[in-house]
């Protein structure tokens, strides 16, 4: 059991932090668009940004070595430097391309969208296909030469942004229920496309309405085969996997909190000296370093090849139950602060801003698969527990 | 970096919870826990037959010279087994000696107690929860104890017990007169405890400072946290296969949603708990600064989840885990001696609070 890096990765980091102490922040005067542009791009060269993606599609093709990668996003967080773009473009469509787009797609697709200069949308969920994503409804018929969509979308974020969305369509109606979805690709400005926000609980805009009314893309601009698009739509790269991130998130969220203690005031004296606080910041903490312990638990068997098991699937969940921990014991401590909305704009100070985690924990609860529904998979997948009625896949 | 157990550990751990676990549900757990002494002579030769109590001792007393880590990862696949008798405070006892005692002390108890020839076991908590040694009342003077100590695993059985005192430690032999032992009626059968008074009782100073018998009762913790998380996956394992196999309104009753999701959040609660104790183990062999802090932090935490664990689990079973007959109440009772034992959970969270200087 060894829980340091090795002389081999030390150097590494120091290759790191002398290529960013060389490269960010950029000049006062330089666009600041620009200037992460031209860094990331550096970045990609050096081999520590895209390292999954071959460099024929503007990727640095390392060899995957995950604490390489844990070295590079803590040098990057620590100089506060550009980053991987996050969205669905990159951590969805690129992965999905490598592993089933036609080598035309790759070409046109993957470079722009890991230099932020074309934006995608993901188009999944609908009004009656949430959790049951298969049961979708939107409709794509073959005229001539082009698909032509019919259907709404829901909780598509960016897509007042977007130029492209991905999107799961039902193409053969009479197929059974996972065996009739294509996936599509298919540009955002045309007529056949009307966007509407969704305004969040926390008075945020990042969410739509996509409603699809005679929407075109061309027929070739199908991912995979048709019918093959529910397979499509889960093909995910197993290179770097970052099992390592959600726990440091986690714990900078944690001491943040315990800040949060030592500054505020409970009946006449620091909260931090008072036992319920003291009893629930300890209870917290134990969680924090047990997130902490089995994610390098689950690294270091990703690094030696073994199946991580339980601990893979109940990951979410767990983050999930200290965020929800983490949001109750601010909301006390901050005190007639939890009566406002969360503060806009960023750089917001003071303890309203803690309104964005009461408020926030609950969205992390949902996105991604809502917490009951990990509840049926940390049960069926691993507990070994007999499926439900349904037909779910 | 590799957070992982090596080949050697993961044979070692093995091996206990194999021999354990063949021995424990052919009947040993219940025997010893249906019995008036909880304990299994056969069970425990066996037990030390494999090397499991000197896993820790020091090699030229015949040990294997490992640290805590393993003593733990035996310690976890016994909860795991629901094994009963004094490996706890026998495992002690010999890292006391090796940490705090005498070369005399040493070569007189050590290799006895490492082959099991000898059994050990360690006197703590004092009446008012003085459970550290900045607390402890038991005096040495002049070679004679005087003082009362709670919750002594086995102090009947023991050829050697190392008793707590205000500077550190002291060594009382089996036969010395002046020992007052009043057994507990201890809803751990398969860990019985005994309260001892000692008067006048002719005892051996150890050469221990503060800091090591502070050591000593850290090392207490991540082993009750280590059979904690044990115990609790056992039960999270016996409930997971009673859902499947308990047939309701016409199938497994694991098919309906209200259990799986009462199992997962069984299974969200244990597994992760997993690297905390791992880690307490791993900081207290390094002898890192964390390691007091992680420790009080990992027995609060595991003892906690345990606890809850077994809680849902009996629930999980309905009628037929709140009977005798049925072994889910032994592991209940052992999350209730792994949640009491040297300290509530609360305890230890003001513990880790004042050590982290808040």
């Amino acid at each position: 059991m060894d829980l340091e890096l090795g002389s081999a990765y030390e150097a590494f980091r120091g290759d790191v932090a002398a290529f960013l102490g060389s490269h960010w922040p950029p000049s006062r005067d330089a666009d600041p668009k620009r200037a992460a542009a031209e860094f990331r791009q550096a970045a990609v060269e050096r081999g520590y940004l895209y390292r999954s993606i071959p460099k024929r599609y503007g990727g640095s093709e390392q060899p995957a070595d995950p604490l390489k990668a844990r070295v590079i996003r803590e040098e990057f967080a620590r100089a506060g430097a550009p980053k991987e773009l996050e969205g669905p473009g990159v951590s969805m469509l690129v992965p999905t391309l490598l592993g089933r787009g036609a080598e035309w797609q790759r070409e046109r697709f993957i470079a722009p969208t890991l230099r932020g200069e074309i934006v995608w949308c993901q188009g999944y969920s609908e009004p009656g296909a949430g959790s049951d994503l298969a049961s979708l409804r939107t409709r794509a018929v073959l005229e001539g030469d082009h698909w032509v969509i019919t259907g709404q979308k829901l909780w598509t974020t960016v897509a007042h942004l977007a130029d492209y969305m991905f999107i799961l369509v039902r193409t053969e109606p009479d197929a059974p229920k996972h065996g009739g979805i294509s996936y599509l690709l298919l540009d955002m400005k045309q007529p056949g496309i009307t966007v509407r926000p969704l305004k969040q609980m926390t008075g945020g805009r990042e969410f739509n309405e996509v409603f699809l009314d005679g929407a075109r893309t061309p027929a070739d601009w199908i991912v995979g085969e048709r019918g093959q698009g529910w397979e499509v739509s889960r093909t995910t790269l197993k290179h770097e996997r970052d099992t390592v991130g959600g726990a440091t998130r986690t714990e900078d969220m944690f001491y943040k909190l315990v800040e949060l203690a030592r500054s505020a005031e409970r009946l006449g004296g620091p909260a931090l000296r008072r036992d319920d606080v003291r009893q629930e910041l300890a209870r917290i903490e134990a969680y924090v370093l047990a997130q902490r312990y089995s994610s390098y638990r689950q690294m270091s068997m990703d690094l030696a090849g073994q199946d991580p098991g339980l601990i893979g699937v109940l990951n979410k969940l767990n983050g999930t139950q200290i965020g929800h921990r983490i949001a109750n014991l601010a909301q006390d401590l901050i005190g007639d602060a939890a009566l406002s909305m969360p503060p806009t704009g960023r750089g917001a100070r003071g303890d309203e801003k803690w309104v964005n985690q009461i408020m926030g924990s609950l969205g992390v609860a949902i996105a991604g698969g809502a917490s009951n529904i990990q509840r049926n998979v940390i049960a069926e997948r691993g507990l070994g527990l007999p499926r439900d009625q349904g037909d779910r896949a | 970096m590799r957070f992982l157990l090596s080949d050697d550990q993961l044979d070692l751990q093995a091996a206990v919870r194999d021999y354990a676990l063949e021995r424990g549900d052919a009947g040993a757990r219940r025997g010893a826990f249906e019995s008036d002494s909880g304990f299994d002579p056969e069970f425990w030769q066996g037990l030390m037959a494999l090397g499991a109590g000197g896993i820790g001792a020091p090699e030229d007393a015949g040990g294997l010279g490992l640290g805590l880590l393993e003593v733990a990862l035996a310690a976890e696949a016994l909860g795991y087994a629901g094994a009963p008798g004094p490996f706890l405070g026998h495992v002690l006892a010999i890292h006391a000696i090796a940490l705090c005692g005498s070369d005399d002390q040493k070569a007189r108890w050590l290799p006895r107690l490492a082959t099991g020839e000898a059994i050990g076991t360690v006197a703590l908590a004092e009446p008012g929860e003085r459970l550290r040694p900045a607390n402890w009342e038991a005096r040495l003077v002049d070679g004679q104890l005087a003082g009362e100590k709670r919750d002594v695993l086995y102090p009947e059985l023991a050829d050697v017990t190392v008793v707590g005192v205000t500077d550190g430690f002291a060594l009382v032999e089996h036969a010395a007169p002046g020992q007052a032992l009043t057994p507990r009626d201890g809803a751990d059968r398969t860990r019985r405890l005994t309260h001892a008074t000692y008067a006048a009782t002719p005892a051996e100073a150890m050469p221990a400072s503060r800091e090591a018998a502070d050591r000593v009762v850290d090392a207490a913790l991540v082993l009750l946290a280590a059979d904690a998380f044990g115990g609790a996956r056992r039960l999270l394992e016996m409930s997971t296969e009673y859902a499947k196999t308990r047939e309701q309104f016409g199938g497994p009753i694991g098919r309906f949603q209200g259990l799986k999701h009462q199992l997962a959040n069984m299974a969200v609660e244990v597994e992760p708990a997993r690297g905390l104790y791992w880690y307490a183990a791993h900081a207290y062999d390094r002898c890192s600064p964390d390691s007091p802090r992680v420790a009080a932090l990992a027995k609060a935490h595991l003892a906690d989840v345990y606890m809850q664990t077994a809680r849902a689990a009996i629930e999980a079973h309905g009628g037929i885990g709140y009977t005798w007959e049925y072994d889910a109440q032994i592991w209940f009772k052992r999350a209730m001696f792994d949640f009491a034992y040297l300290g509530a959970p609360s305890r230890h969270r003001e513990r880790a609070a004042q050590l982290s200087g808040w």
